[in-house]
């Protein structure tokens, strides 16, 4: 026990003197000439599965503070991340999104990765009334409130935003490009009975056949499922030209295995739940060909951010900032311009406390400027009105993009 | 196109493969009337055993043909490792305590060997990919087949046999009905049970190494998590076919894999049913099944044939 207590009391001094180490001796007054630090929180998972988009996110949010900081871009004003690990867990993300509303100094966070850990953080973030940008989180129901498929949006929290678009958008999006882009006439739609594959399975599928394509026949399997051999014998006999899945990759890379070794050669075409290396290395080749939609753009395909990507690759940081960096990037400047904004409406003072972070919320619903994404500003709802979805496809054993666009429903 | 042969083929594969994991369940509890909650995962550490000696003792590169026997032999001795460790330390120690001691100790030891294999196997946090037995896949009249499932059919079918050949004919076998029928009396008469046990948990952990084997081919992975769903429909087919009867182990396997495909492939095209049809209803109209037997016939398909325990 003695023990114990004199590790946590170590540990908690190690961590109270990193912390007055970063405020440089500047002093906390905020009057004057003297730095004001400001924190921007970001939650991401940092280890474990996601580690490598979550990474991509923190040094995403890290390159938008450290060009601001040496821009100047709010004078008197110096930015700081405080990244916290999610594990891609809801518990934890609540526990850390706790922590973020108990610091003081922190304005904005930018996070999480996933749209799960999203919907245990809104709370705690609305009740601080304190801003929360996600750069990835796709589940229409964290906007636009949970009968969003029925028609009545309701937006549950105002304090929520987010860069990336929606599934309800990559449905459509899929089914247009299924439908002109691949000739596809005759499709068999699969999904896993989940909010997000079913929805998804669902939009495709009307889209689909309101474009004029046919629906060959249907049918669910429960997540965890391993042998798909009964389906996949019901595909063949369907003579469909296309399998289309809304799921995760943990099955669908096992019935695109089991389609092609069947002798059935037509692609499976997926959402962003199968968009993941996983995916092409446990279905190996038999993933040739097949087809999923992402939200967003892949950062390196965008003029603009052709300084960010240098700047990533410079600094040798670790993780991808391919998917979500940019949208991270921009979303921490929603957060900085918003400060921005404060600062210079207020005779070059910022307010404190509750009245900043209150001021924030309201400054980054109002954002509209140019990112390196594409133009930044939100709907009523909290959602990016930017609604870029790009098409990825196996070539050569890897994701390779084959189309972006935007689609607006 | 007429499905059903195809659609039997399917469930025929899955039920062998059921019928070998079962096999573990049913001898274990046939001999010391211990339902082994662990064995789900002797399946999973037998694929990871194969998959080591593919991955990490093998030379890179080598064909998994030639690979096979090497795998067969480094995964079934790992498993069987395991099958009689656990034996040794977990429930030899609890063999006079009561029935639930042991049960709850195989719920902890199952717990416990997903966990080990998670945290110290390289890279097992997430699913490992499993060598391919080749691309090949062959066209039967209206059938498809694959190396893997070709794999899996045959050599179910030598375990099957060969087991059903050992326990009829060897001296070893007889013991072990000896054991079965009334262990007491199999000591008095020189039986040295406790080595029959640990037969019994060796034979079991082989044949579900065999299995994880064939997994592995088939759908190309391996994961810690995989022997829990397999390990309770393998117990399912075990207590379906009669639990304490190996014949029924294996009949019982093949009639949840068969019934599984064809509930997933059929039930929804016949009308008024579409609704509780399609893949994601198979288990549903599997353990339907299951009640349906118990209810018919509460001691199996086959029935218990060691039941004349006084």
């Amino acid at each position: 026990m003695l023990i114990l207590t004199s590790v946590l009391t170590t540990g908690a001094l190690t961590l109270t003197a990193c912390g007055s180490r970063d405020e440089g001796g500047s002093g906390d007054n905020g009057d004057g000439d003297a730095t004001t630090t400001i924190t921007i929180g970001v939650d991401a998972p940092l280890s474990g599965e996601n580690s490598a988009t979550g990474l991509g996110i923190q040094y995403g949010v890290q390159i938008a503070v450290d060009d601001a900081n040496a821009k100047k871009v709010v004078p008197g004003v110096k930015f700081q991340i405080k990244a916290l690990d999610d594990k891609a867990q809801p518990a934890t993300g609540q526990q850390n999104a706790t922590a973020l509303v108990g610091d003081s100094k922190v304005v904005g966070v930018v996070g999480p990765l996933n749209s799960g850990v999203a919907q245990s953080m809104q709370q705690v973030f609305a009740s601080a009334n304190l801003v929360q940008i996600s750069p990835s989180n796709t589940n229409p129901e964290l906007t636009q409130g949970k009968d969003w498929q029925s028609g009545t949006k309701k937006r549950p929290y105002t304090t929520y935003f987010r860069t990336a678009t929606t599934d309800a958008l990559q449905g459509g999006f899929a089914a247009d490009y299924a439908f002109k882009g691949m000739k596809k006439k005759r499709v068999f739609v699969v999904d896993d009975k989940q909010t997000y594959g079913a929805g998804l399975a669902k939009i495709f599928r009307e889209q689909f056949e309101e474009l004029g394509g046919k629906v060959g026949g249907t049918d669910s399997i429960n997540t965890g499922d391993k042998d798909f051999g009964a389906l996949v014998t019901k595909i063949k006999a369907a003579k469909a030209d296309l399998v289309y899945y809304g799921g995760q990759y943990d099955e669908s890379q096992l019935i695109t295995k089991q389609l092609k070794e069947a002798g059935v050669k037509i692609p499976l075409f997926g959402g962003d739940g199968m968009f993941s290396p996983t995916y092409i290395e446990t279905a190996g080749g038999a993933s040739e060909g097949d087809v999923v939609t992402s939200v967003g753009v892949p950062v390196d395909t965008l003029p603009a951010a052709k300084t960010f990507i240098e700047t990533y690759k410079s600094k040798g940081y670790k993780g991808t900032y391919g998917t979500y960096g940019g949208y991270s990037y921009d979303a921490a400047n929603a957060i900085i311009n918003a400060v921005k904004t404060i600062k210079e409406g207020n005779d070059g003072k910022l307010p404190g406390g509750k009245e900043l972070r209150a001021k924030v919320v309201e400054e980054v619903g109002k954002s509209n400027f140019e990112g390196i994404t594409g133009k930044v500003s939100f709907d009523e709802y909290g959602d990016t009105a930017n609604k870029q979805l790009t098409v990825y496809q196996v070539k050569s054993g890897k994701w390779e993009a084959v189309k972006t666009g935007t689609y607006n429903g | 196109m007429n499905t059903l042969p195809q659609q039997l083929a399917n469930g025929l594969l899955l039920g062998s493969m059921y019928g070998l994991i079962a096999i573990g369940y049913t001898m274990v509890y046939g001999i010391v009337q211990l339902i082994n909650f662990a064995h789900g995962e002797i399946f999973m550490i037998g694929g990871f055993g194969a998959l080591t000696v593919y991955a990490y003792v093998l030379p890179a590169g080598t064909s998994v043909w030639a690979a096979l026997p090497l795998m067969l032999i480094g995964g079934g001795l790992i498993a069987i490792l395991f099958a009689v460790g656990a034996e040794r330390f977990a429930y030899r120690p609890l063999r006079g305590a009561p029935r639930l001691a042991p049960l709850i100790t195989a719920i902890g030891l199952s717990l416990a060997l997903q966990e080990v294999v998670r945290n110290f196997y390289p890279k097992a946090d997430k699913a490992r990919v499993f060598p391919e037995l080749g691309k090949g896949s062959y066209e039967i009249g209206s059938l498809t087949v694959t190396n893997a499932d070709i794999f899996l059919i045959s050599i179910a079918a030598v375990c099957m046999t060969g087991l059903a050949l050992f326990v009829r004919r060897s001296r070893t076998g007889r013991a072990m009905q000896a054991t079965a029928q009334d262990p007491d009396t199999a000591q008095l008469m020189g039986i040295d049970t406790n080595r029959i046990i640990v037969i019994a948990f060796a034979i079991g952990g082989f044949f579900a190494a065999v299995a994880a084997i064939a997994y592995g081919f088939k759908y190309g992975h391996v994961e810690y998590r995989m022997g829990f769903i397999m390990g309770l429909k393998a117990f399912t087919a075990a207590v379906l076919g009669g639990i304490g009867n190996i014949y029924g182990a294996m009949l019982g396997g093949i009639v949840l894999g068969i019934a599984e495909t064809l509930a997933s492939a059929y039930i929804d095209g016949i009308p008024g049913l579409q609704q509780l049809g399609g893949a994601s209803w198979a288990n549903v109209w599997a353990f339907c099944l299951l009640i349906l037997v118990l209810l018919l016939r509460p001691q199996g398909l086959l029935g218990e044939r060691v039941a004349d325990r006084a």
